[in-house]
């Protein structure tokens, strides 16, 4: 522990000039990234079991600033950084919670997750189930998914399909600046394992929220349910429903927009918890409308979009009025930067698909 | 947090850093196959000779180790366990890390480690239920501070590392001991759990069990180091060898390993020479890669053979004890041979109870579709048959 205290170099704590503002209280106009530290600095305020550690995100605060501060708010020993090497902190991050840590990892991008694949898959996904529920991991791997951001190769991937295809795993993905609060807290306080995937072309997005509100969900006094489990109806609408989650709820909320005024009322669902996935809003909703159209921005095949159009039809066949369609990403490689924005589902492609949703039959 | 310089080359290790890093010349003896005591010296610590209660505490976990594992044999080949992964004749360094560990320190072993896992106290049926085909674990791995046999190679180094990272970040003065193979340390995770280790200086303590083979594959495709204690220097801490099949130096190297950790000296990395007498598992066939002639060569180098004949000489082993000793390893085999004849029906419910700490709800559905599956198969109560 000593050796801790002479660890960095001097100099080195003050290299971090925009660190967490212990004092940001009430309404305020945040990003999607501050949401996310705010959460990571409150849970650690909270609980001294919660560490966060990975590359870059100590001195720097992570190559996209969300662990900006936690270093210089709560010292080297609750946030620190790493040897370059996934796997390795995934797996120390494993016997810590073994040992009654609470640890809270990021990999530095969707794609650089893939050597700690191993340690995801066979151990932190299976602890659970084969301890007999003795061990659980608390942990939560963050990982900035997903493109938009003009990402050269290795860094755009929607690598969702993979961990969501793993039992065990509980995976969250928010598309808002007050679920990125939210969604964080709860994944923390999870006694099961989460893989966070944060869209990454929304870190630098901003929303006005009450912090004060969002934080009395868990000064212990207001209990509120938790966000796992649980997706909401972002746009209400009639005609059609639009199921999107993380980075392609924008596109489904502007489809909707443009929608609206060619005639078209379409419902929007943020899903938020891939897994445990809602069936019964998400079924409900669809029911309500009878058409549905799953966007996102992953490769469609075998995907977690694949798995929702299953889902719906089997619970959802008699209220259909049209078959459930995609609009996802081809599969394919992610594009190189230029090439981008051919791939991604945008208003254009889904409001072709709302047009093939046989509405000449209602 | 680092493993600054400093911690390196103590007071009493002058000269370059490296050359403390390195292990000793030849692989630490005490003891030698013919029971004799081993010429002194010449090694890179002053190790201090096992007190004679250690020893023949030490021999009798060889004999009731050795019975396990005659006896587990025994009972794969009549179908009562699914595998079972044999340590017989590399016995002395599972015994001699259990020994070296208090009960509030972890160890971390393989799946070959089962005598490990049983000296940690761990109940035999417990112990023996993945193997048996049960489920795929049988213990709490928190009730024994003993981390769950690990089929994937070197991935548990790793956990090793997190439950000594936490207990140092909480100021406890455990340590922990994780256990690989020769195979092991060609894997990746092998290589990070090193690394991690030695740059958040905390009290872990690698044993390689180098038993030659990575089930059928020698220890020189594995590696062309000069030895695999040699890579710790890579990783700035302390490499040693020892003769895996003598207790005496075994308890000496890993008891200074352990004691060093534990004073805040960081993680260490010892391997063990020893050999693999049987073949991977009973699913395996060693004579397709390796001759009698050389598995023949280290029958005069058991662990046991040499002990007793050490303490016997030395008056140190009465009839008296060698019957007491046989005792103790016949009722544990009576135990285990017991467990595994009681027929057991594992609990198809159990299935979808743990994946989550609560389940689903496409978890309870499932479940439910299972129950009905169930039974629907039974015969109806009260219908002619």
């Amino acid at each position: 522990m000593t050796t801790m205290a002479n660890r960095n170099p001097a100099g080195n704590a003050e290299a971090s000039t925009s660190g967490v503002e212990p004092t940001l209280t009430g309404i305020q106009n945040i990003t999607f990234a501050k949401a996310l530290t705010l959460a990571m600095s409150d849970a650690m305020a909270a609980d001294a079991s919660v560490l966060v550690f990975g590359e870059d995100v100590g001195t720097l605060g992570g190559v996209f600033r969300v662990t900006d501060g936690l270093t210089r708010t709560f010292g080297e020993e609750r946030c620190f950084d790493t040897p370059l090497a996934e796997s390795g902190i995934i797996g120390m991050a494993t016997g810590m919670a073994i040992n009654g840590m609470k640890p809270v990892v990021e990999m530095q991008f969707d794609a650089f997750a893939y050597p700690a694949f191993e340690q995801i898959t066979s151990h932190v996904a299976k602890m659970g189930n084969r301890t007999r529920g003795a061990v659980r991991l608390p942990m939560v791997i963050r990982i900035p998914y997903a493109g938009g951001i003009g990402g050269v190769e290795h860094h755009c991937d929607s690598s969702e399909a993979y961990y969501v295809h793993t039992p065990g795993l509980t995976v969250l993905t928010p598309s808002t600046v007050s679920d990125a609060y939210s969604m964080l807290r709860d994944a923390i306080a999870s006694p099961d394992p989460v893989i966070f995937l944060e869209p990454k072309k929304l870190y630098f997005s901003k929303d006005t929220v009450d912090l004060d509100a969002l934080r009395a969900r868990y000064d212990g006094a207001n209990g509120v349910p938790s966000s796992i489990g649980k997706a909401v109806i972002a746009r209400e609408g009639t005609d059609a429903t639009l199921i999107a989650y993380g980075p392609s709820v924008a596109a489904a909320l502007a489809a909707a927009e443009t929608a609206a005024n060619e005639g078209h009322s379409l419902q929007v669902i943020d899903v938020r918890s891939l897994v445990p996935f809602d069936d019964e809003t998400v079924s409900a909703a669809v029911r309500s409308t009878g058409r549905a159209i799953v966007i996102a921005e992953a490769p469609g095949f075998a995907s977690m979009a694949a798995e929702i159009v299953a889902r719906v039809q089997e619970r959802c066949f008699h209220s259909l009025a049209a078959p459930v369609l995609r609009v996802t990403g081809f599969d394919i490689p992610y594009p190189a930067p230029r090439l981008e924005k051919y791939y991604l589902p945008g208003v254009d492609r889904i409001l072709d698909a709302v047009d093939q949703l046989q509405w000449e039959q209602s | 947090m680092t493993n600054h310089p400093e911690n390196v080359g103590d007071g009493a290790h002058p000269g370059q850093a490296e050359d403390y890093l390195l292990p000793s010349g030849t692989p630490v003896q005490l003891i030698t196959p013919a029971g004799t005591l081993a010429p002194t010296g010449g090694f890179k610590e002053q190790y201090v000779f096992p007190q004679s209660d250690s020893l023949r505490q030490g021999y009798e976990r060889l004999v009731v180790g050795r019975r396990v594992n005659e006896q587990a044999g025994a009972l794969v080949r009549q179908g009562r366990m699914a595998v079972y992964p044999s340590s017989y004749g590399q016995e002395a360094c599972q015994v001699a890390a259990d020994m070296c560990l208090r009960a509030s320190d972890w160890l971390f072993p393989t799946y070959r480690d089962t005598v490990a896992v049983l000296g940690r106290g761990v109940a035999p049926m417990e112990a023996f239920e993945s193997l048996r085909g049960d489920w795929h674990s049988g213990f709490d791995p928190n009730q024994y501070n003993t981390g769950l046999p690990t089929t994937p190679l070197a991935t548990q180094l790793l956990h090793a590392v997190g439950v000594a990272h936490a207990a140092k970040l909480r100021g406890e003065d455990t340590v922990v001991l994780a256990l690989c193979g020769d195979g092991a340390t060609s894997e990746g995770d092998f290589h990070e759990a090193l690394n991690f280790a030695a740059v958040f200086h905390v009290p872990v303590v690698f044993l390689i069990q180098n038993n030659q083979y990575a089930i059928s594959v020698p220890l020189i495709h594995q590696s062309v180091a000069p030895s695999l204690a040699h890579k710790a220097v890579g990783y700035g801490m302390p490499g040693e060898r020892v003769d895996g099949n003598d207790l005496a130096a075994l308890l000496a190297v890993l008891g200074h390993a352990v004691e060093r950790a534990r004073d805040g000296g960081g993680p260490s990395l010892v391997e063990a020479h020893t050999y693999r007498m049987e073949a991977h598992t009973n699913a395996d066939d060693a004579t397709r890669y390796r001759s009698a002639e050389e598995v023949a060569q280290w029958v005069p180098k058991d662990p046991l053979l040499r002990l007793q004949k050490y303490l016997a000489d030395a008056g140190l082993l009465g009839a008296a004890d060698t019957e007491r000793f046989a005792a103790a390893a016949e009722q544990l085999a009576k135990t285990i041979r017991d467990g595994l004849n009681t027929e057991t029906a594992p609990d198809p419910a159990e299935l979808f109870k743990y994946v989550y700490s609560e389940p689903t709800a496409q978890l309870r559905e499932q479940a439910h579709m299972l129950a009905d599956e169930l039974a629907a198969s039974q015969p109806l109560q009260g219908a002619p048959s």
